[in-house]
Order: C-alpha cells, then sequence, then structure tokens
C-alpha cells in the first residue's frame, strides 16, 4: 500500500492528552464529534486545515501516556493517513495497529511542515519529495502486520477466529 | 537460564517457555474497563457478538467521572451498568473506587495475568502479578476469550538499599527513576523493584513504585510476592489468595539500577513531562493554587495519614485551596473512622468521594488558566487537569500536605527535622553513668 499526502509536523512527546484532551471525555462515545478536535492542544489549526490523507509527522516517543484507544481512533478518523515518528509509546502503538492505523517508525528529523510525503508500507521506505530523500523504516513486528493487514484486532479474531500471529 | 518475575508468570500462564523477546499468548485471570474506556470495548463486544465472557474476572469500574457530571457520560455509564447485567461482568459502581485500588483490594492475587483498559493496570503488578494496560479493543477480545498476546518484555532490575530519610518516600524514589530513565527509557520493559529497601516496603508505598512504571514508558513494574504481600491481602481477609512469586537468582535482566534510597531526597516533576523532575530545592517558592491529594498513585491510606500528621491542627494557607479525594471506599471509611477526613475539613480543605476526582481534568478541580496544582497523581502532561493553560507538579503526599499549608511548594524533611528538635527538648536528658 503506498500512501500519499503532506507532513503536519509536531515535535517530542505528544501525549494521549495531547491527541485527545480529558476535557472532552464526555465525547468519547461521539467519535467523529471527537475527531473535531484531535491533536487541538498540540496545533489547534490541525484538525480544520489537514487534508484526508496527509500525514502526522513527530519526534520521539509518540503517544505516551493513557491508554485511550480513542487517540489513535480518532488520528484514523479524521483522515490521517499514517503516523511517522522516531519511536512510539508501546500502548499507542498496540491500540493504533488494532484500530488499522499504519505507523511508520523512521528517523523524522528531516521532514518539514508541508512536505510533500509518499509512504511505501510494505517496502518500509518514505519519499519525501520536497526534499527529495528517501528514509527507511523499521518494519512492524511479524505478529502486529499480521493484525494490520487484516484490518485490526477485530477483523483479525474475526477472520481466523483466534489469535493468529506467526 | 534463571527467569525474571515476568518471564516466569508468562511462562505460567501460556504453559510456554517465555523467554524475553518472543511472543506468547497466555490465559488472562482479571480482564477491566473504566467508564472512559469501558463503552467503546462494550461496543466492539456487541459488534462481534462476543458477549460470553471467558476471563474469569471481568470488571467494570465506573471511577473516571464518579458522580457523572454531564448527560452523556451518565449515558455511558448505563452502557456500562446495562452490559453487566446481561454478561455477568462484575460492576464496580460510583462510590467504590479508582480502578487500580480495586483491583488490588479485592481482585488480583500473585500471579495472575491482568489486563485493563487503563494505562496505570500495572499498580497491580506490585502483589506479584503480571499487569499491564492495554487499549479498549485489547482488553475486550482478551475479556471474551480469556486469553491474548504479549511480547515477553525485558527486565530492568531496581535494586534499591538503605533507608529512607524521614519525609522522603516511595513517591519521590519513582519519580527520581523516571527522570533517570525518561519517559522512554523503559519502554517495552518490566521494570522489577528489589533489594532491601523493597523487602521493608510497606504494600502501599510499593503499589506507588508498580504505579507509575508506565511513565518510564515500561509495560509493567513488578515485585515479588513475599510476606509484606501475604500480610496485606491477609488485612483484607484474602489470606488464600496469597503464593510466594520470586526472580530466579540466575534471571538475566537486560540493566541492573542501583539506587541508594538514604541518598534521596524529596522530588517535584515540573510541568508539562513526568520525567522533567528535579531536587525539592529547585522547587522551593513556587506559589500553588491548588493541592490535590488522591489518585491512584498516592490515595491510599498510608497518603492520608502521612498528610493529615503534617497538616493536623493547622490551616491550608490562603489562597491555596486543599482537595482530598480518598482512592476507594475502604479508605474513605477508614479515614474517616481514625479522624483524618477530620483533620483536612478542618484544615479548610475539601473531600471528595472516592474515585479519579481531579486527575484527568474530567470535574471536580479543574486549573484556571495559569494556575499551579502541585499535585500526588501520576501525570503532568499539559492540559492534563482539563485546561492547557494549567500547570501541574507532581510530588510525594507529604510534600503535598506541607506545601498546602505553607501555600508554596516546601520541603517536608523540615516537618520532621522540627519535630526531632522538639522531642529532644522534651525528653529528659539521660544521665552519664
Ligand atoms: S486516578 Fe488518575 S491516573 Fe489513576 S486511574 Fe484515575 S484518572 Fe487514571
Amino acid at each position: 500500500m503506498v500512501l500519499k499526502g503532506k507532513a503536519w509536523k509536531f515535535g517530542d512527546s505528544i501525549s494521549t492528552d495531547l491527541i485527545c484532551p480529558g476535557r472532552y471525555f464526555h465525547l468519547r462515545s461521539n467519535l467523529p464529534e471527537l475527531a473535531k478536535h484531535v491533536l487541538e492542544d498540540a496545533d489547534a489549526q490541525f484538525a480544520a486545515q489537514m487534508a484526508r490523507g496527509d500525514f502526522v509527522v513527530a519526534g520521539g516517543n509518540f503517544g505516551l501516556g493513557s491508554s485511550r484507544e480513542h487517540a489513535p481512533t480518532i488520528i484514523k478518523l479524521a483522515g490521517v493517513s499514517a503516523v511517522l515518528a522516531k519511536s512510539f509509546a508501546r500502548i499507542f502503538y498496540r491500540n493504533a495497529i488494532n484500530v488499522g492505523l499504519p505507523l511508520v517508525e523512521c528517523d523524522t528529523d528531516l521532514i518539514e511542515q508541508g512536505d510533500e510525503l509518499t509512504v511505501d508500507l510494505a517496502a518500509g521506505t518514505v519519499q519525501d519529495f520536497t526534499k527529495k530523500i528517501e528514509l527507511k523504516s523499521h518494519s512492524l513486528p511479524r505478529a502486529m502486520l499480521n493484525i494490520l493487514n487484516d484490518g485490526g484486532l477485530l477483523a483479525h479474531i474475526e477472520k481466523h477466529g483466534d489469535f493468529k500471529l506467526d | 537460564m534463571g527467569k525474571t518475575l515476568a518471564e516466569k508468570m508468562l511462562s505460567e500462564k501460556s504453559g510456554q517457555d517465555a523467554c524475553a523477546g518472543g511472543i506468547v499468548i497466555a490465559r488472562v485471570d482479571v480482564a477491566a474497563f473504566q467508564d472512559g474506556t469501558g463503552p467503546l470495548g462494550v461496543r466492539q463486544l456487541q459488534k462481534m457478538h462476543l458477549e460470553k465472557l471467558r476471563a474469569p474476572k471481568a470488571i467494570l469500574f465506573i471511577d473516571h467521572a464518579a458522580p457523572s457530571p454531564r448527560k452523556e457520560l451518565s449515558n455511558d455509564h448505563m452502557l456500562l451498568r446495562e452490559f453487566s447485567r446481561k454478561s455477568g461482568a462484575i460492576l464496580s459502581d460510583i462510590g467504590e473506587g479508582v480502578i487500580h485500588q480495586r483491583l488490588v483490594e479485592s481482585y488480583v492475587k500473585p500471579g495472575d495475568v491482568v489486563i485493563g483498559a487503563d494505562s496505570h493496570t500495572c499498580t497491580s503488578g506490585a502483589l506479584g502479578a503480571f499487569a499491564t494496560g492495554m487499549g479498549s479493543t485489547d482488553v475486550a477480545i482478551g475479556m471474551a476469550m480469556g486469553r491474548t498476546w504479549f511480547k515477553v518484555p525485558e527486565t530492568f532490575r531496581v535494586e534499591v538499599k538503605g533507608d529512607f530519610t524521614p519525609g522522603v518516600g516511595s513517591k519521590d524514589l519513582i519519580l527520581y527513576l523516571i527522570g533517570l530513565l525518561g519517559a522512554d527509557g523503559a519502554t517495552y520493559k518490566a521494570l522489577e523493584f528489589g533489594g532491601p529497601a523493597i523487602e521493608k516496603m510497606s504494600m502501599e508505598s510499593r503499589f506507588v513504585l508498580a504505579n507509575m512504571a508506565v511513565e518510564a514508558g515500561a509495560k509493567t513494574g513488578l515485585i515479588a510476592s513475599d510476606r509484606i504481600t501475604k500480610e496485606y491481602l491477609r488485612s483484607r481477609g484474602r489470606t488464600k489468595d496469597w503464593r510466594a512469586l520470586a526472580p530466579d537468582k540466575d534471571a538475566e535482566y537486560e540493566r541492573v539500577i542501583e539506587i541508594d534510597a538514604r541518598k534521596l531526597v524529596p522530588q517535584v516533576a515540573f510541568p508539562h513531562t513526568v520525567d522533567n523532575t528535579r531536587n525539592i530545592s529547585k522547587a522551593l517558592g513556587i506559589k500553588v493554587d491548588q493541592v490535590f491529594l488522591g489518585t491512584c498513585t498516592n490515595g491510599r491510606i498510608e497518603d492520608l495519614k502521612i498528610a493529615a500528621q503534617i497538616i493536623r491542627g493547622k490551616q491550608r494557607a490562603p489562597g491555596t485551596r486543599l482537595v482530598v479525594v480518598p482512592a476507594s471506599r475502604d479508605v474513605f471509611l477508614s479515614a474517616m473512622k481514625s479522624g483524618l477526613l477530620d483533620v483536612f475539613v478542618r484544615a479548610g480543605g475539601i473531600v471528595l468521594g472516592p474515585g479519579c476526582g481531579p486527575c484527568v481534568g474530567v470535574h471536580q478541580g479543574i486549573l484556571g488558566d495559569g494556575e499551579v496544582c502541585l499535585s500526588t497523581a501520576n501525570r503532568n502532561f499539559r492540559g492534563r487537569m482539563g485546561n492547557p493553560e494549567g500547570l501541574v507538579y507532581l510530588a510525594s503526599p507529604a510534600t503535598a500536605a506541607y506545601s498546602a499549608i505553607k501555600g508554596e511548594i516546601s520541603d517536608p524533611r523540615d516537618v520532621y527535622a522540627k519535630k526531632r528538635r522538639r522531642g529532644r527538648v522534651m525528653k529528659p536528658r539521660r544521665k552519664k553513668k
């Protein structure tokens, strides 16, 4: 799968509180409404101005903090095609794969706000057309790749009737 | 080769030889939701028509917004209550307390595998259980199937020796460690705490260590199950739930971190990350608008006792609000019986019902723009307490209590030093023989 879009650049340590603020706790059963506030406390313009297919590009430890699956869910719902970061927090990583949001672990330092990117998940490569560079990404562990390819954990269990990790 | 606590427990529950780095499918003993993550999890189960729950203990906790401040959340609560009726999942309704405190009080036993749709599920690891936080879908599937998959974590052993100085405790130790490791320094790892200082440590203080393991990115925080664990379970009327559990002597650790408790001083985590910790000397004098004493980290009876000792007979500083939230009904009752609540209310504080309270910014104590809260919780991310313009500092119950009467961040060791001095004056000098 090759994904195309523009980069929205964020810093290090983007917590789930920044992605999905606690003050919208009451919207957790109204995901489309919650998605309008995605990443609001990190970049107030992001939700309104991003286009479907764009990428969230961040520094280290993206998604640290609470286990709220709403965080990757609303990133996906908002239309983000993948999150690129230097590293991801553990629970967020697992949640993103479970809800079918692709994650790309790579060195994001050279990517800047507004760069045109394509991401090839299978090949594990990121092309930055603005900078004319290609980046290599770490591949997902096999177990997680299987879940992502099935379309998330529910679809995976529905398809196999059990965990089918290897 | 010897096994770490994590490898031992996952081997037992998976029937495989679990070694760090491998992937296992393990039985789940306890699976839990709270009211923020439960509605999504329950809807996933309904979508899959998975209403027969195979996890021996499936529990729904209503604690984050308890009681509900908004109709949307009241409706979420209705969904959880109805699901409990239909599926037989245990319901822990408003007033019973915070998920992690309730889990250790009544449900988790040493050796259990515990998954909870809440990142601080690692708290139960202090009982010698493999306990970790996951998202709603993972927990839903684990609850329904009674099994889940794990990557067996590598372990960092944290070896602690020496006695703590009065006024310094487990919260300072864990804040110090997180500052040392960084917020992602233990990502995917298990933190295993041990050594002479941990062997002597009360169960309540141990929970603080395991609770905050996730703030260094860890999957879980583990402590061997020993006679202190046994005594804790006995005090809860659960002697039968105890078993001894310890890592092998020749277990392999990715890293060993040694800490001397004698050298620790009170720690404060500055906004807006938990690893932004500094010695208290760097924080002295910061004006505090609100002190929050509570949460799954430090809302237990030991914490309330320490705070009450410092506050007794004093008044909160003018301009500093004091919000106290016991972590569970039992903590509330016991604090009431022993007169601790009296101390807080007389000092000008407010005591709220058991639950998460203002910890996650849903209700009960949201900060104003630019306001400073000194909190005994585990997180200080921007926006955490309901307002991205608020500033949250984290510290121990002793530091929080002393700062509440001083109106600014203050060093609780002063209290104990004064007490000692006074003690010396009161005691008649013993004559040398
Ligand atoms: S007290 Fe705070 S950290 Fe603990 S479970 Fe509740 S919201 Fe989470």
